[in-house]
C-alpha cells in the first residue's frame, strides 16, 4: 500500500526506537548525526523509498515556485535547494498571532545509493511535494535467469 | 507444554502492538505550522500542507471551530519500500477556535503548491470604524 512509506522501517522496535529518537535528540546525548542532517523544521523533511527500479525521493516543500528549485546529483549525492519567500499578505499594516512556517533559504543532500544510476533522473513538483525519481542501474535490477 | 504456550504469546504480542500502532497511526494527525495575520478587514490564515491535493482537503466549520484537514497522497509507484521516512503520518490537521465578530459565513479558502491560504472577514459591523466626536 502507499501508505507503507509513512511507517518507519524499524519493525517490532519501533516504538521503543522512536522514543529512545526523540529523548536523544532532546538529550544531545553525543549520537552521530548524519553529516549532512539539518536541524528540524530547517529544510524540508524527506521520505526515501526504493522500488526494484528507482529511488524515490519525495522532499515535503510547499510554496516553493517549481522553476526556483534546485535540484543536482554530484558525485553520488542529491542535493535539493531552493528558497521561500517571506508573506507579507496585502500593504495594510497587520498584526501577526503566529509565525510558525519556515522561510529563506535551504538545503538538503542526500548520498544516493552506489547501484544509483545518476544520468535517469526525473524531478516533478505538485501539491508542494518535490518527488525526485533516481533509476538504479540496470545491473542492480532484479532479473530472470533463464533455465536451460 | 508450558513452553509452547510462551512460545506462542510472545509470537503474537508483538503482532497485537504493531496493530495497535497501526490504529493509533490511522486516527494520528501532524499539526501544520501557519501564519496567521489580522488587519483591518479580516484574518488571514496559511497553513503548510505539502502534499496535500485539492481534492482532499477538508476545511470544514463546527460551531465557531474551524477545522483544516488534509491527506498526503505520494502517488508512489509499485513495489516501493520505505527506506527513510521523516513524514511518518499521511495526515495533517489543526483546529481554530473563531471569535464572534469574524464572520465564517464569508471564509475563503485556496490551496496552491501545498499552502493552504484562508481569508476569515470580519462581520461588516465588526470593522473600525471611527466615531465622530460631537461638539457641544
Amino acid at each position: 500500500m502507499i501508505d507503507a512509506l509513512f511507517y518507519r522501517p524499524q519493525g517490532l522496535f519501533d516504538q521503543l526506537a522512536s522514543l529512545q529518537r526523540t529523548l536523544s535528540r532532546s538529550l544531545a546525548d553525543g549520537l552521530p548525526d548524519a553529516i549532512r542532517s539539518t536541524a528540524a523544521g530547517s529544510a524540508p523533511p524527506v521520505n526515501i523509498g526504493r522500488t526494484p527500479a528507482s529511488i524515490e525521493v519525495y522532499a515535503f516543500a510547499p510554496g516553493l515556485d517549481a522553476a526556483s528549485i534546485d535540484v543536482t546529483i554530484e558525485r553520488g549525492v542529491l542535493r535539493i535547494a531552493g528558497e521561500r519567500k517571506p508573506v507579507q499578505p496585502g500593504n495594510e499594516p497587520v498584526q501577526t498571532y503566529a509565525s510558525e512556517r519556515s522561510h529563506g533559504r535551504f538545503v538538503r543532500a542526500l548520498s544516493l545509493p552506489d547501484d544509483a544510476d545518476t544520468s535517469k533522473v526525473e524531478a516533478h513538483y505538485r501539491d508542494g511535494l518535490l518527488r525526485v525519481s533516481v533509476a538504479l542501474q540496470a545491473s542492480a535490477q532484479p532479473q530472470r535467469i533463464a533455465v536451460q | 507444554m508450558n513452553d509452547k504456550y510462551e512460545i506462542a504469546r510472545t509470537a503474537e504480542a508483538p503482532q497485537t502492538v504493531r496493530d495497535s500502532t497501526r490504529d493509533e497511526r490511522a486516527a494520528r494527525a501532524a499539526t501544520p505550522p501557519v501564519d496567521i495575520f489580522e488587519d483591518a478587514a479580516g484574518i488571514t490564515l496559511l497553513a503548510d500542507m505539502p502534499g496535500v491535493a485539492r481534492d482532499r482537503l477538508d476545511v470544514r466549520l463546527d460551531g465557531d471551530t474551524l477545522t483544516i484537514e488534509g491527506t498526503v497522497d505520494l502517488s508512489a509507484p509499485e513495489g516501493m519500500r520505505a527506506l527513510w521516512a521523516e513524514v511518518d503520518v499521511p495526515r495533517l490537521r489543526r483546529s481554530f477556535t473563531l471569535s464572534r465578530e469574524l464572520d465564517p459565513g464569508r471564509i475563503e479558502a485556496n490551496l496552491k503548491d501545498g499552502v493552504l491560504s484562508l481569508r476569515i472577514p470580519k462581520q461588516p459591523q465588526a470593522q473600525p470604524r471611527r466615531i465622530a466626536v460631537q461638539a457641544g
